[in-house]
């Protein structure tokens, strides 16, 4: 008896051990996670004051960090390696997590922490040749010696941060996934990258266009998805001359669109198409020196992207003797990508040119082994991709690369994006060797507009529009990137890929991208809009993001002057609804005040005494945006939304606000599924109603509890999906989707930056969120109130590490 | 109660350098030694291991202004329950501290029971 108790005592102790150190499925290993000793208490942080000095192995000299108030380090080195290296240990300090994770998704590396149902989107990411093209890349910043070791230097800054740190002492993430940091590599910055490119480059309607294509033919497809829309205000003011001579643009094979096509068969989906996000892009301008209430040029930037937590942005300041820049880093990668010095400032929006296309490839049998090109079989080159799936065998997996690129789905695959065809290889500007990074050294270094130049010429994917601005009072942006040489519309439709006319015919030289500086206008702007106007002898894409935002900032900069850092910082929250301004007229003017109700009618008066502007207190912006999300729906789901047999697209909110201008009798109003003959009133009505319907449904009678905000309710995610707690959800905030204040349900405003040049550089700046990436800090997500409430914090640009300034907190001696 | 503080002091040092299943050795070790009963063992595991980890989970809770608590506490028990969290705590390390400790009573009693025949025989 006594021996059978110890034993069952002692059998459940231990049991209760080992059931309490390991993970069960998603279940973390509670016994761990509780300990006050190495669990999640250890990873509450409080702020500290006190100066600090920690040995590494890896720095030439001591380097001395400032740390700001804002958490903000400001990194004085003695040369550039320990820059670097002081770069790569400080972000890894507050962010090692999220600069992990995001290079193992771009790597489709998901399965191994999360399990098996990462796993398609690993296949994905991996077919679509994201690692190959990081090595690519790879190559491209080792072959030269500046960026190698800028890059050799993060990478060792990293591994110091990881070298040193204990169980006790990983970020909470890894705690709660039970899996350990691994070390950093110079691929994983390149991985990065990808990323990058993934999210601003990796949309593609190539598909959707060519079902349309099919299903309509060429006149309707040609009429109702144009070339350029109706109301446009492009990047490069109309009127600017193209000073160069362009090359010879490769002519379009005779066949190119129809015929090579119709014989493919439409492959079937079960999943609505995924597209690229249209609610990400971004804004930025510049005014110059004739506007600025100073004499020197302002410069603003806010990039929108999916709003996420740990933020997207890491803050920085880097001093050494070549350098002494400020301004927003991604975790992952040396440098500063949108920020200033003491002579320029510059930042990014994207462009959103057509660089991913898709070639259909005839195999020569199942095996896979050639496939035909040029009236020839050509070698297909495997690559083996091994998945390592947590609790689950490995997954290999084969991809074919053809000199177009990599097959993404074979012929009868099931995608796992919806908008990309099986049999296609796909053509990506991301696979191509590159060095971007160097682009971003000459920048941090920049002193003038002939060293912006020289800096762009560098970049690669994804495609932006870098603005810029220096105390010489030069303000210019250029549509940037390599941009292939096409024939005009060559990739809006699939590809044929035996036809060698189809392939990419070279690149637009880097010295002939779009660029314009000083205009006499006297302020430079873009927010994803058209590149240029149709007089630039190249095709970039045949569409962009819509024209709203861009013309909005354009009507208020010109009307501009004695421009202030503050005037521009209003400009990043205007709320105007231009889309509502110019859709309204028409809209209200068709619509049958008799066919609606009482309760319809007071909507309706809502919607008519609402003044335009999408501030989070407003009710017409709700009534707006459901209503034209359900007329746009009326008007084309019964003919371009056949469900899963053949996933096709809408035209543009643009396309179709013409229509509706200018031919009301269009066949397009009809509904097709009704056997009486609709018109445009009454789709009008329909939708009208149907739009009170809903809201009323949702919310109550018309008034507050229909206000924007609470309605639109913005939410800032963690990275991982499903975690709420690490979440800030249902801000109410204003702004939306084509509105200048870009804050939709989950994308917005991920960076705000305005600097004002001059003998010093003075500059404002704020994301949503905060420096640190873990959850346990008090720096995690304290700047989210400053952005919902559109201000900024001043950014304090230090001159050198002796600098007394109140809002030096405190320091760190790395050597 | 000297075995309380034996197993405090002892699952602390431990901790701060073992993994923290090292405290379920102290508490076992502390009852192995002495303890009068079952029922006394489990208590002494579980009043020393949560002491512990209570006082020490207070002790962060407080000084980073309980910043964290109550994030993790949404995150494990859907409340945001800052005391809930820290008594989970208390009671899950209780809960290992006292079966450790009843455990070594009852293994005691065996090779006490052996050594107690060893010394009949020798006599």
């Amino acid at each position: 008896m006594r021996y059978t108790k110890a034993i069952i005592s002692t059998l459940l102790t231990c049991l209760l051990v080992w059931a309490l150190n390991r993970s069960w499925g998603g279940i973390p290993a509670f016994g761990q996670l509780l300990s006050p000793f190495v669990g999640f208490w250890q990873n509450a942080e409080t702020i500290i004051d006190a100066d600090e000095e920690v040995t590494v192995h890896g720095t030439k000299s001591p380097v001395t960090v400032i740390i700001d108030d804002q958490a903000v380090p400001h990194v004085f080195a003695q040369n550039d390696h320990d820059l670097y290296f002081a770069q790569g240990y400080l972000t890894a300090r507050d962010r090692l997590w999220q600069m992990e994770f995001q290079t193992h998704a771009a790597a489709g590396r998901v399965s191994e922490i999360v399990g098996d149902r990462a796993l398609e989107l690993d296949r994905f990411n991996r077919h679509l040749g994201m690692g190959y093209g990081a090595e690519q890349t790879l190559k491209g910043m080792q072959a030269d010696p500046t960026t190698r070791d800028a890059l050799d230097a993060y990478t060792a800054g990293v591994n110091a941060w990881i070298g040193q740190l204990t169980p006790a002492h990983y970020p909470i993430e890894y705690k709660l996934l039970g899996y350990a940091p691994e070390p950093w590599t110079p691929l994983k910055c390149a991985l990065l990258l990808k990323q990058m490119s993934s999210t601003l480059a990796g949309g593609a309607d190539d598909l959707l266009m060519t079902n349309i294509l099919r299903r309509y033919g060429a006149t309707v497809t040609a009429n109702l998805f144009p070339d350029y829309p109706t109301r446009e205000d492009p990047i490069i003011p109309p009127g600017t001359k193209w000073e160069f001579k362009p090359l010879p643009i490769p002519s379009a094979p005779k066949d190119s669109a129809l015929s090579g096509l119709i014989a493919l068969s439409a492959p079937g989906f079960g999943t609505p198409p995924n597209r690229a996000n249209p609610e990400i892009g971004s804004n930025n301008w510049a005014v110059g020196p004739q506007k600025s209430a100073t004499g020197y040029p302002i410069l603003a930037n806010d990039p929108h992207l999916t709003l996420s937590l740990p933020s997207i942005w890491y803050q920085i300041q880097l001093v050494s003797p070549t350098v002494n820049v400020y301004g927003a880093s991604l975790p992952g990668a040396p440098n500063v990508i949108i920020g200033f010095n003491k002579d320029v400032a510059w930042g990014v929006t994207n462009v959103g040119a057509d660089v991913l296309d898709f070639y259909a490839i005839r195999f020569q049998d199942d095996s896979r082994r050639k496939y035909w090109h040029d009236n020839q079989w050509k070698a297909v080159n495997r690559r083996i991709e091994t998945i390592r799936v947590k609790g689950k065998p490995d997954v290999i997996d084969t991809v074919y690369y053809t000199h177009h690129g990599p097959l993404v789905y074979e012929a009868g695959a099931k995608p796992f994006r919806a908008s990309i065809p099986t049999g296609y290889a796909a053509r990506w500007i991301a696979h191509e060797p590159s060095n971007e990074m160097r682009c971003f050294y000459y920048l941090n270094r920049a002193k003038n507009f002939a060293d912006y130049r020289k800096a762009l010429a560098y970049y690669v994917a994804p495609a932006q529009n870098f603005i810029f601005a220096d105390n010489k009072k030069d303000i210019a942006i250029s549509p940037n990137g390599r941009f292939p040489l096409k024939w005009k519309d060559q990739g809006k439709f699939l590809l044929d890929g035996t036809n060698p006319a189809t392939d990419w015919h070279g690149f637009i030289p880097a010295d002939q991208n779009p660029i314009v500086k000083n205009p006499p206008r006297g302020f430079v702007s873009s927010a994803n809009q058209f590149s240029t106007d149709p007089t630039y002898p190249y095709y970039i894409n045949w569409q962009f993001a819509p024209y709203e935002r861009g013309r909005r900032i354009n009507q208020r900069l010109a009307a501009m002057q004695r421009a202030t850092t503050d005037s521009l910082r209003q400009l990043q929250n205007d709320t105007y609804n231009l889309r509502a301004a110019d859709a309204l007229p028409t809209l209200l003017s068709m619509l049958s005040e008799k066919s609606l109700n009482q309760e319809q009618r007071k909507v309706l008066q809502s919607l008519r005494q609402w003044k335009r502007n999408n501030d989070a207190g407003e009710v017409g912006p709700t009534i707006f945006t459901e209503w034209n999300a359900q007329l746009m729906k009326a008007i084309w789901a019964d003919e371009f939304d056949t469900g899963d047999t053949l996933p096709m697209r809408f035209p543009s909110f643009d396309r179709t606000l013409t229509l509706m201008q200018r031919d009301s009798g269009a066949r397009w109003f009809d509904n097709v599924k009704t056997p009486a003959r609709e018109h445009l009133p009454d789709l009008l009505a329909q939708s009208f109603q149907s739009t009170c319907d809903t809201l009323i449904k949702k919310h109550g009678p018309v008034g507050s509890n229909w206000a924007w905000g609470p309605h639109k309710s913005t939410d800032i995610r963690h990275l991982l999906p499903g975690v709420d707690a690490f979440s800030v959800l249902d801000l109410d905030v204003g702004g939306g989707n084509v509105i200048v204040n870009a804050t939709n349900e989950r994308t917005g405003p991920s960076w705000r930056m305005v600097v004002a040049l001059g003998e010093q550089p003075k500059a404002f700046g704020v994301y949503p969120g905060g420096q640190s990436g873990n959850p346990g800090s008090p720096y995690y997500q304290n700047t989210i109130e400053t952005w919902k409430k559109g201000q900024l914090n001043e950014l304090l640009y230090l001159q050198s590490a002796q600098d007394k300034h109140p809002r030096v907190k405190r320091r760190i001696l790395l050597k | 109660m000297i075995q309380i503080i034996l197993i405090a002091i002892f699952s602390l040092l431990a901790q701060l350098i073992l993994p923290w299943w090292s405290l379920a050795v102290v508490a076992f070790g502390v009852c192995f030694w002495r303890s009068p009963g079952a029922g006394r063992a489990f208590f002494y595991g579980f009043a020393g291991i949560m002491l512990v980890w209570v006082a020490y989970a207070l002790l962060i809770h407080v000084r980073t202004d309980g910043v964290f608590t109550g994030r993790m506490s949404s995150l494990l028990f859907k409340t945001n329950n800052e005391a809930i969290l820290i008594l989970v705590t208390g009671i899950l390390g209780g809960l290992v501290g006292g079966l450790s400790g009843l455990s070594g009573f009852f293994v005691r009693q065996i090779t006490g029971t052996q050594m107690a025949n060893r010394t009949l025989r020798r006599s």
